[in-house]
């Protein structure tokens, strides 16, 4: 457990050694989200009462998102892992004692972490000074900060899995951009981070609730503004647990393909 | 130590010519080639032992080196490292290797090069006291004070080598697989890196399997050759039993006086590389000899 722990160290320290690349992301972060805003005033002036999020939750909601939108960042994907499959690096991983899988999965969520708790302190400082109903609000209940963070550790555990079973992927066709595209690109749809999932048609929702997909930022950013209220919240929990075994065993799965048939090219 | 019996390998290998047309072609129907890469190797080294694997481009040197370190498996043939079959018992069995590819980087690029190590440290299981022995003697040997605390991607080549070559070490493994290890170094850090791995050899009894294409580097490590050509041993002996195989005289051909400095260092290096230019030709007539280029 050391070991991984010491992965997640490392890739955290990485994580943390450009500056300047922090600073500049977090502006963007910060204009978008304005912007957002903005649109979903429009939008929900225009509906009037036929919001199926209240304005407040959604501002919240958005917010979250870009705080913490490195935990969820499906399409810029995991740079330095595909660098490793496609030049080949990963020989060096398969030369260390213990299980790639882990290795990585910890490396993954470590790097994810660092640029997370980077960026969401000054997003967060700066969603809740913002004036009247732009505010970011505080969490309804104690009950229900507790259950975002432990739904957030959850529903990071899911799209990390699903990144890992992407990257195990990879080895067979080599180049990363073809899977990404198309599975990581309908991530961010299905997952509400453009826009969020309550906004989807019924039936078109419930057959997005079959995938992994909604059980990740949509879980934890809609509890902590009280839009998913804590009574029904069980179900949902065990639907993140169930992704997230069901994706670590997919990837462990395929892995196992790929050690048997791994044939590192060039010399 | 390592036994390798009639251990075969093959890759398939798409080709095409150049051009637009060809491209066309080729999206339909594809050409293969079959490259065997090995084809039925055997040998066995002893513990202790230091060996210089060597061949020309694309002979299988490297393909031998991955399936020794687990990381590629065989067609067929079999293969032993310390009682243990590599590919099958992956993680058992690299807890004892050390590997540097000269051609990669194990090094994490944008962090201190020491938290790579203190990475490696956890990964290995190496304990406190331990690590801190051994990296104080690699710090002495491969001079590593200056560039432990630069990040990766500030290092020269040569520096990078040197981190690399000490990375492989950390945990002391009985087994070293070096696959052109000298790559970018330049005079001192060469000489450091041979003495070291010299050292190793006789304070730890480290078995150590080299493949270069620098004949200094044989000539300075290896007690024994192997050569490979085509994926097939061809000789397996001595230096002199190479030269004697290429049938060409040990004396040394340009034997041209080298104005020289007047450091020990400088003068030892000169006639290393005069010998080493002998052994040059010496490969290039064995390698032309039995066409196996």
């Amino acid at each position: 457990m050391k070991k991984y722990l010491m992965f997640f160290k490392v890739r955290f320290a990485s994580g943390l050694q450009y500056r300047m690349a922090s600073v500049t992301a977090l502006t963007t972060q910060l204009i978008w989200g304005l912007m957002e805003c903005l649109a979903f005033k429009a939008i929900a002036e225009a509906m009037g009462t036929g919001l199926p999020m209240e304005y407040s939750s959604i501002v919240t909601y958005i917010w979250l998102k870009e705080a913490f939108m490195a935990l969820f960042l499906t399409w810029t994907g995991d740079k330095d892992i595909f660098a490793l499959i496609q030049n080949g690096g990963v020989s060096y991983e398969l030369c260390r004692p213990v299980s790639v899988y882990s290795m990585w999965f910890s490396r993954i969520v470590g790097g994810r972490m660092a640029e997370a708790l980077l960026r969401c302190v000054p997003v967060l400082l700066c969603a809740a000074l913002l004036p009247g109903t732009l505010r970011m609000g505080l969490p309804v209940s104690i009950e229900a900060f507790v259950l975002f963070l432990v739904t957030l550790l959850l529903a990071v555990g899911v799209a990390v899995a699903l990144c890992m079973f992407v990257n195990m992927l990879c080895f067979f066709t080599i180049s990363p951009q073809g899977w990404r595209m198309v599975l990581l690109g309908s991530a961010d749809f299905f997952m509400g981070n453009l826009i969020p999932l309550p906004f989807f048609p019924e039936n078109f929702r419930k057959v997005v609730e079959l995938t992994p997909f909604p059980y990740m930022q949509n879980v934890p950013f809609r509890v902590y503004s009280g839009d998913l209220p804590v009574a029904d919240l069980g179900p949902v929990v065990a639907k993140q647990v169930f992704w997230l075994v069901a994706l670590v065993a997919a990837g462990l799965l395929v892995w196992k393909q790929v050690e048997k048939k791994i044939v590192v090219q060039g010399g | 130590m390592i036994t390798m019996e009639h251990v075969c390998k093959s890759y398939k290998v798409a080709k095409r010519k150049a051009g637009i047309g060809e491209v066309c072609k080729s999206f339909f129907r594809r050409e293969h080639e079959i490259v065997h890469a090995l084809q039925d190797v055997s040998f066995t080294i002893g513990e202790g032992e230091m060996v210089g694997y060597i061949g020309p481009n694309g002979a299988g040197k490297s393909s031998t080196i991955k399936i020794l370190s687990g990381i590629l498996t065989p067609d067929s043939g079999t293969c032993t490292v310390d009682g243990r079959i590599p590919w099958k018992n992956r993680t058992e069995h690299v807890k004892n290797i050390g590997v540097v590819f000269g051609q990669r980087s194990q090094l994490w690029w944008d962090i201190p090069v020491i938290d790579s190590f203190e990475l490696l440290k956890e990964i290995y299981s190496v304990s406190k006291e331990n690590y801190n022995r051994k990296l104080e003697e690699l710090t002495e040997l491969l001079q590593l004070s200056e560039i432990l605390k630069t990040p990766t991607r500030q290092l020269s080549l040569g520096q990078r080598m040197r981190c690399e070559v000490a990375a492989s070490l950390l945990h002391e493994p009985k087994l070293l697989f070096l696959d052109e290890p000298t790559i970018g170094l330049d005079a001192v850090s060469k000489l450091a890196v041979r003495d070291f791995i010299r050292k190793m050899n006789r304070e730890h009894k480290t078995t150590v399997i080299l493949t270069t294409h620098d004949m200094q580097d044989i000539e300075a490590i290896a007690e024994r050759v192997i050569l490979i050509g085509k994926g097939q041993i061809l000789l397996d002996g001595s230096l002199q039993d190479l030269r004697t195989a290429a049938g060409v005289s040990d004396v040394a051909e340009g034997s041209e006086n080298v104005p020289g400095g007047d450091s020990k260092a400088i003068e030892s290096e000169n006639t290393a590389a005069q010998s080493g230019i002998n052994l040059d030709h010496v490969m290039a007539a064995l390698y032309k000899k039995l066409d196996i280029m």
